[in-house]
């Protein structure tokens, strides 16, 4: 579904803050994979996945989705095939928008944009029959403008209207990082139910390990802009913590010893 | 002030709202303060002007015109999203090229319209008398245009336009190039205040160079005046209030020159500096207002 070849990505190339954000990444994704990254600050999973969004073209390397070589894609274009929740609550939605409105906006992804109404009444069934699964009463508010809702209400709508095309990719950049536990274990939940109910091939960026090995079938870890572990199957679901956090200091260890070796 | 000032402001805020009209898209909707519009309302006039005293149906001169503003505006947000030039500075040099290339198609620094035929003529062989034609017209001038927008602002394309001025990232990541709405947002705009301006040079019997100075203090002005007097809590209400907005200040304007305050008058040139002065005050108002509850 998703082919990385040798993915490279420098930042402010050629600069005194030159820096090596991805460092020749390959990757194969298949239909259905739920893939979780992990990874400490500045290992490259945000630039990851904004790199398969469109948000920067890659210096050099070959990206392609369910069959279309998009390494030349803007990012417009790319969003017919892929679906992003950030993890920003705010960057999802439009607050001055109402709920319908929103959705309407989403229910067009990827589509030619013409001068029938927005907002068609036969859609509005359809948005509160998607809000009601929320169980969030949001299904009575499709007039009300996002901007009041809170952050885990935006957050749940941005899920819903990621899913409401069914998207060839389906990319959550730490998306319940901003949230307080409970609204965020909510929205994982969420998040795995419509992930299984459309069979969607899925990275997720996440900080916390358990979520790491609890979600998905493969687990990718990147550290410095490489893939340093890509676990599947049952080496991915025995998996513990402890062993996670082992090969995370492994890893971070070595650079540690090599930049020593290198200072002495 | 007269029954006749009066008039004329209700006149001249009706013509002028259609400018309004565009400011409010570029400068609330679209988040894109643009000064093209001084160079844009002059356009409109100069090309009506021209085309008109060739021979050419006043009222097609306007279709001529708002294509003239259409264009312009692309220009200005063209140099913005392609080349990456800051939208004001991308608007100023569009607005200063506009200068010549208005002289250029008035191959002058002026057209007059006198003894042609204008927009007027059709209505006052209606029978409405002439002082009271110019209120017609520009009233269902402004409608119209004001019910148009407010109808494409509600379609498909019209709510990518609004969600661009709102969250750039998120509808580019539903499949929106926001280069290609905002080029076509600035350029509505200007389309809009090119057919103001064409209708204002009909009305006075002349299209100049210089009659775009301040068109973009003006605009903001009744844009304010609009949000602050009619309100804006859903698009259909912030334009009729932008429109409205250019009426009463039109009026404001005429009661400020109509003002004896013992020996002192305001003259007409003195204009500019009242609306500067009103926009400052509207745009600190409530900042200055928080500062004190802060307190």
């Amino acid at each position: 579904m998703i082919v990385l070849e040798s993915i490279v990505k420098y930042f402010h190339k050629g600069s005194v803050n030159e820096v090596f954000a991805l460092d020749d990444i390959s990757l194969h994704i298949d239909e259905g994979d739920f893939v979780t990254v992990i990874g400490s600050n500045g290992a490259g999973k945000s630039t990851l996945l904004n790199g398969i969004a469109g948000g920067f073209f890659v210096d050099s390397g070959q990206i392609s989705i369910a069959g279309n070589d998009v390494t030349a894609w803007p990012e417009y274009k790319r969003a017919r095939l892929i679906s992003r929740v950030f993890q920003d609550p705010l960057l999802g939605t439009c607050p001055s928008a109402t709920l319908e409105q929103n959705m309407a906006l989403a229910g067009l992804r990827g589509k030619r944009r013409g001068l029938s109404r927005g907002v068609k009444g036969r859609d509005r069934d359809r948005f509160r029959t998607a809000l009601e699964q929320l169980g969030l009463g949001l299904e009575d508010r499709l007039l009300d403008k996002v901007g009041l809702l809170s952050g885990g209400q935006r957050q749940a709508l941005t899920m819903l209207m990621a899913t409401m095309i069914k998207p060839d990719v389906l990319l959550l950049d730490e998306h319940i990082a901003a949230l307080d536990p409970k609204t965020a274990s909510q929205i994982l939940t969420l998040t795995q139910d419509i992930v299984e109910n459309q069979n969607l091939t899925t990275l997720m960026i996440t900080h916390n390990m358990k979520h790491a090995i609890g979600f998905g079938n493969r687990l990718i870890m990147l550290h410095q802009g490489r893939i340093l572990l890509d676990l599947r199957g049952d080496e991915k679901k025995n998996l513990t913590v402890k062993d996670l956090l082992e090969q995370f200091y492994r890893a971070q260890g070595e650079e540690l010893a090599m930049d020593s070796m290198l200072l002495n | 002030m007269t029954f006749y000032a009066a008039l004329g402001a209700v006149e001249q805020g009706l013509v002028y709202g259609i400018m309004v009209i565009g400011v409010y898209l570029t400068f609330r909707i679209l988040d894109f303060p643009d000064l093209t519009v001084d160079g844009s309302l002059p356009l409109g006039a100069a090309i009506s002007a021209v085309a008109i005293t060739s021979g050419v149906n006043p009222y097609l001169s306007l279709v001529l015109a708002l294509a003239g503003g259409f264009v312009a505006g692309m220009a200005t947000a063209f140099l913005n999203t392609r080349f990456k030039i800051l939208h004001l500075l991308a608007s100023i040099l569009t607005m200063i090229a506009l200068y010549s290339i208005n002289i250029r198609i008035m191959s002058g620094p002026n057209v007059a319209l006198l003894g042609v035929n204008t927009v007027f003529d059709p209505v006052i062989q209606l029978g409405v008398p002439a002082h009271y034609a110019g209120i017609v017209v520009f009233g269902l001038f402004a409608v119209v245009v004001l019910a148009g927008i407010i109808w494409f602002l509600g379609t498909e394309l019209g709510q990518a336009i609004l969600a661009t001025g709102d969250n750039q990232q998120m509808i580019r990541s539903l499949g929106v190039n926001t280069d290609t709405i905002i080029i076509l947002g600035v350029g509505l705009s200007n389309g809009l205040v090119a057919l103001s301006g064409a209708l204002v040079a009909q009305n006075q019997g002349a299209a100049d160079v210089g009659m775009g100075i301040g068109t973009i203090v003006a605009g903001l002005a009744s844009v304010i005046i609009g949000e602050t007097v009619f309100g804006c809590r859903t698009i259909a209400r912030a334009f009729i209030a932008a429109l409205l907005g250019s009426v009463v200040y039109r009026l404001a304007i005429a009661l400020a020159l109509g003002a004896e305050l013992g020996g002192f008058r305001f003259n007409p040139s003195d204009l500019n500096l009242i609306t500067a002065i009103l926009v400052i005050g509207a745009l600190i108002a409530p900042n200055l207002k928080k500062r004190l509850i802060e307190r």
